[in-house]
């Protein structure tokens, strides 16, 4: 089967826990992903930076991180200190040497993978296209290397595939979708305006984009987006994902991690698979070829 | 420091008090904690829960005071004897109890921790204030509480000499610091997790955007 790489992981997605204020939580995960860091220390934008709406929550926090030095320095020894777990550092910046100097320094034991934020919707994106950034970044690093996608894109398969061209070992989907919320007087909740929406609303989308990079690449797909329990990382699966990650449910439940991974397991079975990995891409079968 | 833990419990009962809400949950194997912490309550049919500080606790019990003004707190504020929902605490930092001379001091929803409170500090005076007659009803949860009512502020009641603790909207937590600086402060902030992962909940503390929900949500304003 296409994209078959072994055994699922179940991560965290990227910003959606802190290991130091939750080591229990981070230790349930495969893998651990750092929130985004940046070349230079960001507050992040100013508060109000929530806002739940009915069916997800947009986020505004602007990729708040210590900067590189620190991270480097400081936050990795301890991450790797506090959590049993590979870590999977995600990298941010505004232009492509941003990112190419913080992979340079990311060739240390600590660091099991890169994943390079390449969506986010809170701040002002990197001029290049996310291949230029990507094969930047191939070229100064060995450690395996996933590139982290926007669903705003109109043809996944055309990104995934130049994604992969640029020598990216994996790809990770979706981002947020861009959202505003209100309140009751008519004034954005979200003090920067717009914001990342999230949640179960996110589902569809991120069903489509991973049934579409599926059909385009072999590589292997982080896939989040919307995921509350073993229900809906089987249907990931079975667009195909390889590796399923969790976001907004972590905010409402800790015990995430372990009731989706048993979730998983137990309605795999109930559709016919001895383990989740095995409906990989079954969903694709299901597609019907374009009529003439 | 008690350790959070995330349980399903049932609700024993819901009250009216005034325009407010007491929910009372079977405690379980949840510990109270320190007053002014506060617990992450599942709102039924809503993506995230929501925030409360502890209100009452009672033996086998956990009382949170709500002020049903959104979906979330009305979800909360809706639920019936038998219903069950998640509880996930305590959280963050509550007040330091080690004051020699306590006076609380609340306004509105901000009387919410200060039952729990006022029983840790075996009834120390209490100065809350209120929109009308009606909010100030649920001054009946705190001995002693003298109580002003719109347009007479808590900041034209209280004494000065005192070791403030207090509660309540935005200015009039900046108004009290103003008179106290000293005087510790229990904030507010839209928070979607609770325990430091979304970064949501920040304010600012000394010149740096902090998350409330880690740093505090009662903090030291001098």
């Amino acid at each position: 089967m296409r994209g078959r790489t072994g055994a699922l992981l179940l991560l965290n997605a990227s910003g959606c826990l802190d290991a130091f204020t939750a080591p229990d939580v981070a230790s349930l995960f495969d893998a651990f992903v750092t929130k985004t860091v940046t070349p230079e220390l960001r507050q992040g934008n100013p508060p109000v930076r929530i806002a739940e709406t009915e069916h997800g929550m947009l986020n505004a926090i602007g990729l708040a991180n210590p900067g590189r030095d620190t991270f480097l320095g400081q936050t990795l020894p301890r991450l790797a200190s506090t959590i049993d777990v590979p870590i999977w550092v995600s990298v941010g910046g505004f232009s492509v040497r941003d990112y190419v100097e913080t992979c340079e320094q990311l060739a240390r034991d600590e660091v099991a993978c890169v994943e390079l934020n390449l969506s986010c919707p809170n701040v002002d994106e990197a001029p290049e296209s996310a291949a230029e950034i990507v094969r930047a970044c191939r070229g100064v690093t060995a450690k395996p290397l996933y590139a982290k996608v926007s669903p705003h894109t109109w043809d996944m398969g055309e990104t995934v595939r130049a994604i992969e061209e640029a020598g990216a070992d994996g790809v990770s989907m979706v981002n947020t979708l861009r959202g505003v919320a209100l309140d009751a007087g008519l004034h954005t909740t979200l003090a920067r305006g717009a914001g990342g929406y999230s949640g179960p609303a996110l589902k569809p989308v991120a069903l489509a984009a991973v049934l579409a990079a599926r059909r385009a690449t072999a590589l292997p797909i982080v896939a989040m987006g919307g995921v509350q329990n073993g229900r809906d990382a089987l249907e990931l699966i079975a667009c195909g994902a390889t590796h399923i990650a969790l976001g907004t449910v972590l905010f409402a439940d800790v015990d995430a991690p372990s009731r989706v991974r048993a979730e998983l397991h137990e309605e795999a079975r109930r559709a016919g698979f001895e383990r989740p990995e095995d409906a990989l891409g079954v969903a694709l079968e299901s597609v019907a070829k374009p009529a003439n | 420091m008690s350790k959070p833990r995330r349980e399903r419990r049932s609700v024993v009962a819901v009250e009216a008090v005034g325009p407010y809400v007491l929910l009372r949950i079977g405690r379980g194997g949840l510990e109270p904690g320190r007053p002014g912490q506060f617990f992450m309550l599942e709102a039924p049919g809503r993506v995230l829960p929501r925030p409360m500080s502890l209100c009452l606790a009672p033996a086998g019990e956990l009382g949170f005071l709500l002020d049903p003004i959104g979906p979330g707190t009305r979800a909360l504020a809706e639920l019936e004897h038998g219903d069950s929902i998640h509880v996930f605490g305590p959280l963050g930092n509550g007040f330091h109890l080690d004051v020699e001379r306590p006076l609380l001091v609340g306004g509105g929803i901000g009387v919410a921790p200060f039952p729990y409170l006022s029983e840790a500090l075996e009834h120390p005076p209490v100065v809350l204030g209120f929109r009308t007659e009606w909010h100030a009803e649920a001054a009946v949860l705190v001995p002693q509480a003298e109580v002003v009512i719109d347009p007479m502020l808590v900041t034209e009641a209280m004494p000065l000499d005192r070791d403030v603790l207090a509660c309540g909207p935005e200015p009039m937590l900046e108004a009290v610091r103003a008179l106290c600086p000293d005087a510790q402060l229990a904030w507010e902030a839209p928070m979607a997790c609770g325990y430091g992962a979304c970064y949501g909940c920040v304010v600012e503390i000394d010149g740096e955007l902090k998350r409330l929900c880690v740093e505090g949500p009662v903090l030291c304003s001098s």
